[in-house]
């Protein structure tokens, strides 16, 4: 992505040494001022977050040592909140005074590289908003659902603590670092960090990760739309709503973002009504009942001209949608929430906690729930939105923390609510739904006498309550519907029916639940697409330098070709396996997205210690070595387990030698092209995670080295060179936070008495 | 009542406005302040203009979006 690299040196270099304009107010509040600010403790200041500690402390012990027989679905709520307001307010603020250090005097890509078009200082507030639309989107919504095969409480320790310490301390650091960088992306800053061979891996790893990612993506919505005539129409007609937004922008009228947004809300809105009338007709269920092996050509097919078709026809357009739907829904479901305050049955830990063999993912606790469960509390993905997009658009540095931490903080919200919803269901349906049809036998009657036959506590699932539910939510059957999305939206329809609507309205809550997952998904499979093909180009225009030209066609339909054939394959494995894709390439997911974090971490890793930091290097080498340890023990595992349902290598060899003994079937694989194909796909997934693994190392290891040599060299006196941007002096205040501070608001005044013309001129602008 | 529907009102459009801020609806209103501030010699470019530019740059230069 874009930001171009500026080697410039200034003399003028460091700390302190950027020159105000003294004609104008300054652009930063006053270091003894704020700190003395920061540090006087009203008793009102005291109170208030001893009140927040003591809800927060509550909550917890609620969720953790009490463990009723309920819980409600509050204590999550206040658990949480309780702890991001405590993590954002003093370990966030450790990582600023100790590790970022922002100087508001210094002016950030937005104002020195201002361009009104790439490079736009955005106020703070809705900065925060569109970091947020640009790293929330499916993810967050799909792991803690299949996370909760284990209980509540391992998940949604890691979702919090798990945020705090590491997840928003990534994007907080990526987004800074970036910032200084005049907006680079991972992949440049890992160049320049790592050098040729960590940069290169780092380059390699991204890209695979990335085909992976929509991948697994694209199988949750192939899951979610099988087999559901209303669900494909109302999904399928997104795609002609987004290209009457993108026409109407692009023809009618141009720039009238809000009013198309909202024409298109409607006509979704419609769709979604549409579909339950459509799926009640003979000939809608004829067209629109496709199998998943369809559905999955439907998707790449689709994924590769939505990537060669120009932005403004349909990304552009669905991007808008997306976004608006995303505000729109999680205000909803938080409401939901707190005016239905669920009661949750599941126990803290399942059964399934401490053994390996889980129907929904295998493995152990550790480390499989902490890659099960990426998004929400450690998210490698981000890594590459918070470097490159938002730091190009920061006001004032300080105001990383805000949007770079808090916007994590959010997510992980989003997470918990997920997490609530899917747990705000029976166990029995739960296990039901998220099992694949090889282990529940496809038909209510199996389902339920195989959910009896695991000897859940409190579990005794009827046939009836399984056809019941499928017939509230307008759909054929809900058995073996696995992927998270489909579970989200049964939860969310449990939950929303009770605070608008009634039974009733259940099915609408459910498509309109399936919609919007599927609208993100469907944005990130497109955005992904594009940007993987960007990077293939770049690559390949090392060598060949015509496919370095984005303009060039041939190059650049190639290369689609290429993303969208590799995700394709990965796409169409999972759906035809034969265990049910989920379980066995969902760990793959959560490994892949972890390992983007350990690269990202690592380059922060280096920053830091060429920074001389070294004394609160752990806050960075903390969630590295986290991250480190959970993706390459479990990518350990999954390579050399003897535990087929664990190990790929494991299972590829029990059905190669059943293939050898001349067995027509084995385990869940009921014909000979079964178990071949089971052969197939784990050897491919085994040698995927071999890859990934030893990519990241290979990062991990040039960075520590980096650090090494960046410790060393300040041993002996040498300065280290690091790569910020020259520092300029800022012409513009702005506060830092939500809600200005007193001294805030006293500079904020000063400022508004400045001439407008004096206020926004700008020294050596062409 | 009347200051409770003004202030309904206020809040209403605050909200708009941010969601407008968020999906970036307010892009050529900064992109003309811009021009203006900057000083430039050139006239700006027209809505239409600007949009069409907006969208065709995200065409070689995609921006990512998260799962």
């Amino acid at each position: 992505m874009a930001g171009t690299p500026d080697h410039r040196r200034s003399a003028t270099r460091g700390e302190g040494a950027v020159a105000t304009d003294t004609s104008l107010p300054p652009s930063a509040i006053d270091e003894t001022v704020r700190e003395a600010e920061e540090k006087k403790w009203t008793p009102g200041k005291v109170a208030l977050w001893a009140a927040i500690a003591l809800l927060g402390g509550v909550a917890w012990f609620m969720l953790a040592i009490i463990r009723g027989e309920t819980v409600n679905a509050i204590w999550f709520v206040f658990a949480s909140v309780c702890t991001y307001l405590i993590g954002y307010r003093f370990y966030s603020k450790v990582i600023e005074r100790y590790i970022t250090r922002p100087d508001d005097r210094r002016a950030t890509p937005a104002e020195y590289k201002a361009d009104g078009k790439d490079y736009v200082r955005t106020d703070r507030n809705v900065l925060f908003g569109h970091h947020f639309a640009a790293i929330a989107g499916a993810g967050p919504l799909v792991g803690p659902v299949l996370a909760a095969q284990m209980g509540y409480l391992p998940g949604t320790i890691w979702i919090i603590i798990g945020v705090v310490l590491a997840g928003a301390v990534q994007d907080y650091l990526v987004m800074f670092f970036s910032m200084r960088r005049g907006g680079r992306s991972l992949g440049q800053m890992a160049r320049e960090e790592l050098g040729v061979i960590g940069g290169t891996a780092a380059l390699v790893a991204t890209l695979l990760i990335m085909v992976i990612i929509v991948a697994i993506l694209a199988l949750v919505v192939v899951n979610a739309l099988a087999e559901s005539p209303w669900g494909v129409f109302s999904v399928g007609m997104t795609i002609p709503i987004a290209l009457f937004m993108g026409v109407y922008l692009r023809f009618l009228r141009p720039g009238k973002v809000m009013e198309v947004s909202l024409i298109g809300f409607v006509l979704l809105m419609a769709a979604i009504i549409g579909g339950g009338m459509v799926a009640q007709t003979q000939w809608g269920v004829d067209i629109f009942t496709l199998d998943r092996v369809t559905i999955a050509w439907g998707l790449i097919v689709y994924g590769f001209i939505a990537a060669i078709l120009p932005v403004w026809l349909l990304l552009a357009p669905r991007d808008y949608l997306s976004t608006f739907m995303k505000i729109g829904v999680i205000v909803m479901l938080a409401l939901a929430i707190i005016v239905v305050r669920p009661e949750i049955t599941v126990p803290a830990f399942s059964e399934f906690a401490s053994r390996e063999n889980g129907p929904v993912f295998p493995g152990a606790l550790f480390p499989f729930l902490f890659v099960t469960i990426a998004c929400g509390a450690l998210s490698g993905f981000h890594a590459l939105i918070s470097s490159g997009t938002t730091p190009k658009l920061v006001e004032k540095e300080r105001q990383t923390r805000f949007i770079g931490y808090g916007g994590m903080l959010m997510e992980s919200f989003v997470a918990i609510m997920a997490l609530l919803a899917a747990i705000s269901i029976d166990r029995g349906l739960y296990f039901a739904m998220n099992s694949p049809a090889a282990l529940t036998g496809g038909t209510v009657e199996t389902a339920a006498t195989w959910v009896n036959s695991l000897g859940l506590s409190g579990v005794n699932l009827s046939p009836n309550l399984l056809s019941e539910t499928a017939a509230n939510v307008g759909e054929e059957s809900i058995v073996s519907r696995t992927g998270g999305a489909p579970t989200l939206a049964v939860g969310l329809a449990h939950i929303m029916q009770q605070f608008i609507g009634g039974t009733a309205m259940m099915a609408f809550w459910y498509h309109f639940a399936i919609m919007f997952e599927a609208l993100f998904i469907l944005t990130a499979v497109d955005a992904g697409t594009r940007v993987a093909r960007f990077m293939l180009q770049d690559s390949i225009g090392n060598f060949v330098p015509k496919f370095k030209e984005a303009s060039w066609r041939p190059g650049a339909w190639l290369c689609t070709a290429v993303m969208v054939g590799a995700w394709g394959a990965v796409l169409l494995m999972g759906v035809t396996d034969p265990l049910g894709g989920i379980n066995t390439l969902f760990p793959l997911f959560g490994i892949a997205n972890q390992l983007l974090a350990a690269i990202a971490l690592a380059v922060c890793l280096a920053i830091v210690a060429k920074q001389g930091t070294f004394k609160y290097l752990w806050i960075v080498a903390l969630p590295l070595a986290f991250a480190a340890v959970v993706t390459i023990t479990a990518s350990y595992q999954k390579i050399f387990s003897p535990t087929p349902a664990v190990g790929y290598f494991a299972n590829n060899a029990a059905f190669s030698k059943a293939l050898a003994d001349g067995k027509t079937e084995f385990g869940t694989a009921k014909s000979v092209a079964a178990m071949e194909a089971v052969v197939r796909n784990t050897a491919i997934q085994g040698w995927l995670s071999v890859i990934f693994v030893v990519l990241s190392i290979i990062v991990i290891a040039t960075a520590l080295l980096a650090t090494v040599n960046a410790f060393r060299s300040r041993a002996h006196g040498t300065a280290v060179k690091d790569n910020e941007d020259p520092a300029r002096p800022s012409r513009v205040f702005a506060p830092a936070g939500l809600i200005p501070t007193p001294a805030e608001r006293e500079l904020m005044a000063e400022w508004d008495k400045v001439p407008a013309e004096l206020r926004f001129e700008r020294a050596g602008h062409h | 009542m009347s200051t409770g529907l003004a202030a309904v009102t206020r809040g209403f459009r605050g909200f708009a406005r941010y969601l407008g801020g968020v999906l970036g609806a307010d892009a050529y209103t900064k992109y003309l302040e811009h021009h203006q501030a900057s000083g430039h010699n050139t006239p700006p470019l027209s809505e239409r203009e600007f949009w069409r530019d907006r969208t065709d740059r995200q065409d070689s230069n995609p921006q990512g979006r998260c799962c």
